[in-house]
């Protein structure tokens, strides 16, 4: 059993609070979505969990069964099991998916087959071209074959949780379907725990949810079942004005620099 | 260093009369200084000739035995010329090709017309100093034979202080079809090399040309290449540049023939304190001819590199199509790169693009192929090897291209990369 556990995360963008607080907890085989408006910091959450540069975390934590993600560079918190499906997956010229793929299960020891064959294998599951997996990386791909490609890495690379930001933008609906399929396929095949973030309802119609959560200026406002998902697609986001709306409360003053780091 | 007039290398009575003038006029030539705007950004104020001479050469007949595996490996060869400290050891051509006329031999008698044609005297100094010194080989293809394996010509300095004035002189007959590769290596020694080659691609020939710098670090390179494609010929012509301490090539080429076209490219990659410096011509002199340039660098530690480009289109050449992309990837803090690219169009009717770049390794990239669980420094040798993929992918002899991408690999990872040279 695997835990995702974020416990009073605050993150600071261009000297902005974007997330003020977030608790959240996901366990493998369940699945959590993360609903909110634009800018309520649903990109930041996935980015700052995954590693990407630029992101000033200033208080909180993220574990992954215990080991402190943000203190890892983002290819070890993938080697403690983390993966991201980009919401708009980069462009890597020369570079093919398979070499990747490849290089990610040598550096964790674990290229012990043909990585083809299994990257193959993979692409059948989802519906994916085979003739894209030696082509470089997203480069002239459609949005919808983007996120089939992310959702064939996730499978190659049997993460314990997976974050999946906006992975139905951009996807008609048939691969909307095959790759909620493989989704759901992971949480009870390898107990796969997703986070699963969205601003539409349109994801979670294929996409069993167990938990759904609403993020708005920065802090979770609202969690509940798969009806609260029913309720905001009828009623939008206005129903769920952040308390703290307004001014937006500034970043916390710097720590004692001679504190203990450890205390 | 400085050629006599007097006392000129021995040869054919038109050599003797070629190395006479050019002696004559490199006296009265002045070394090219960073003022002219074609020497702009170079290292030339730092070249002592007199710190080389092309009598220092050692006498040595064979190059060292890992040259001799490299030329093994990579091979079958239809032919191959060695040259060592600027003198020509052995030459070696398939019985098959001879019998179908086809020559690669020191320019004798019978070469004063081709001796020149292309790469003509007076561009600087430095062609008057090859000029002076330089014995040419010649490679004629003659109309209409398809050579099938490419030739090599190996140029190796192996002395301290040598100086050498390798001069080749390809000529590809009308419909001929020859690749030919060039390679220049060295010992570690500190030697000068000034490098003339001319490829002549006759009328509706197919000429493909590889040159690979692979010299030590200690060695300076001054080379010029220079090129006349025909009506409806076509060249390929490749330059890898991974040695060397200053090592520039100019690169002249005139598509002189309506429907001809050129594919001119580029692989470099400086490290330590090393110096690649390119300066490019693409001269559109007639009709629907076609150039499509791309040359990618990379650039680390504290080396530089230089790029700067003409496409020049003349009155006469409507529906000319030109490409120039130069792009450099800076990989450390202490190194630079300069990108000029140029445009001059004389006439209306044409379609001419082109681009410059010069930055480090995108993030973007390298947080995507990390967020999969590949290590920083894994990420960063697929993202440089993927970036001069296309250069790789496309240059005239695939045997070599495993061999580039592990010398690629081995200069990221701070080793010495190098096909060969110790």
């Amino acid at each position: 059993m695997s835990e995702l556990a974020i416990a009073g995360l605050r993150v600071v963008v261009g000297g902005r609070e974007i997330l003020r607080g977030i608790d959240l907890v996901v366990k493998s085989g369940e699945v959590h979505a993360v609903m909110g408006p634009n800018g309520s910091g649903k990109s930041t959450l996935s980015h700052v969990i995954a590693g990407r540069p630029g992101y000033e975390v200033v208080a909180g934590s993220v574990t992954l069964d215990g080991v402190d993600l943000l203190a890892l560079p983002a290819w070890q918190r993938a080697h403690a099991g983390l993966f991201l499906a980009m919401q708009y997956p980069t462009e890597v010229p020369g570079v093919s998916l398979v070499e990747a793929l490849k290089e990610a299960l040598i550096a964790q020891g674990r290229a012990s087959g043909d990585v083809r064959e299994l990257v193959a294998a993979e692409a059948k599951r989802i519906g994916f071209d085979e003739r894209f997996l030696t082509r470089p990386l997203n480069v002239d791909l459609s949005g919808g074959e983007k996120k089939r490609n992310e959702t064939l890495q996730m499978g190659v690379l049997q993460p314990k949780i997976a974050i999946l930001d906006e992975l139905d933008s951009g996807l008609d609906v048939d691969a909307l379907k095959a790759v909620s399929r493989r989704v759901e396929a992971a949480t009870s095949e390898t107990g796969l725990g997703v986070l699963a973030i969205t601003h539409y309802t349109r994801l979670l119609r294929e996409l069993r949810s167990d938990v759904v959560h609403v993020l708005r200026g920065g802090r979770i406002v609202a969690t509940g079942g798969p009806e609260l998902a029913d309720e905001l697609e009828r009623t939008g986001y206005a129903g769920y004005e952040d308390s703290a709306d307004g001014p937006v409360a500034p970043p916390p003053a710097d720590p004692d620099p001679f504190a203990d780091p450890l205390a | 260093m400085t050629p006599d007039a007097e006392a000129v290398e021995p040869g054919a009575e038109w050599l003797r009369a070629r190395r006479a003038g050019a002696a004559e006029r490199f006296a009265t030539t002045p070394l090219p200084t960073d003022a002219e705007e074609v020497w702009r950004y170079s290292r030339v104020a730092e070249l002592e000739l007199d710190d080389f001479s092309p009598r220092a050469g050692s006498g040595a007949v064979a190059v060292p035995a890992n040259v001799q595996q490299t030329i093994d490996a990579t091979g079958p060869w239809s032919g191959v010329a060695v040259a060592i400290d600027g003198r020509l050891v052995s030459i070696a051509l398939d019985d098959d090709l001879a019998g179908k006329g086809v020559i690669i031999r020191t320019a004798g008698d019978a070469d004063e017309d081709t001796v020149g044609r292309v790469a003509v005297v007076g561009v600087d100094a430095f062609t008057e100093l090859n000029a002076a010194w330089s014995a040419p080989v010649v490679v004629q293809v003659p109309a209409g034979v398809v050579v099938e394996r490419p030739l090599l010509l190996v140029h190796w300095l192996g002395t301290d202080g040598v100086a050498a004035f390798p001069h080749t002189t390809v000529v590809g007959g009308a419909n001929s079809e020859v690749t030919v590769v060039e390679y220049h290596g060295s010992a570690d020694v500190h030697a000068f090399v000034d490098p003339v080659v001319e490829l002549d691609v006759g009328d509706a020939a197919r000429m493909r040309y590889l040159n690979l710098q692979d010299l030590g670090d200690r060695v300076w390179q001054i080379g010029y290449q220079a090129s006349r494609v025909g009506r409806d010929a076509s060249l390929l012509s490749a330059v890898v540049a991974l040695g060397g301490d200053y090592a520039r090539v100019r690169t002249d080429s005139r598509l002189a023939g309506k429907g001809g076209s050129a594919s001119l490219m580029a692989l470099y990659f400086g490290d330590g304190g090393q110096m690649h410096d390119f300066r490019t011509m693409q001269d559109h002199a007639a009709p629907n001819t076609t150039s499509d340039l791309l040359f990618k660098g990379a650039v680390a530690d504290h080396s530089r590199s230089v790029y700067t480009g003409l496409i020049r289109v003349a009155k006469e050449a409507v529906g000319t199509n030109a490409f120039q992309t130069n792009r450099n990837l800076v990989l450390s803090e202490g190194a630079s790169a300069e990108s000029v690219p140029n445009l001059e169009i004389e006439t209306n009717q044409v379609q001419c693009s082109h681009a410059s770049a010069v930055g480090p390794i995108d993030e973007e990239q390298r947080f995507y192929l990390e967020s999969r669980g590949v290590p920083t420094e894994v990420a960063d040798r697929l993202i440089v090897l993927g970036f001069f993929g296309e250069v790789l992918e496309r240059l005239p002899v695939r045997a070599l291209t495993a061999r580039l991408r592990e010398a690629v690999a081995d200069k990221l990872a701070g080793r010495r990369g190098r096909l060969a040279s110790p």
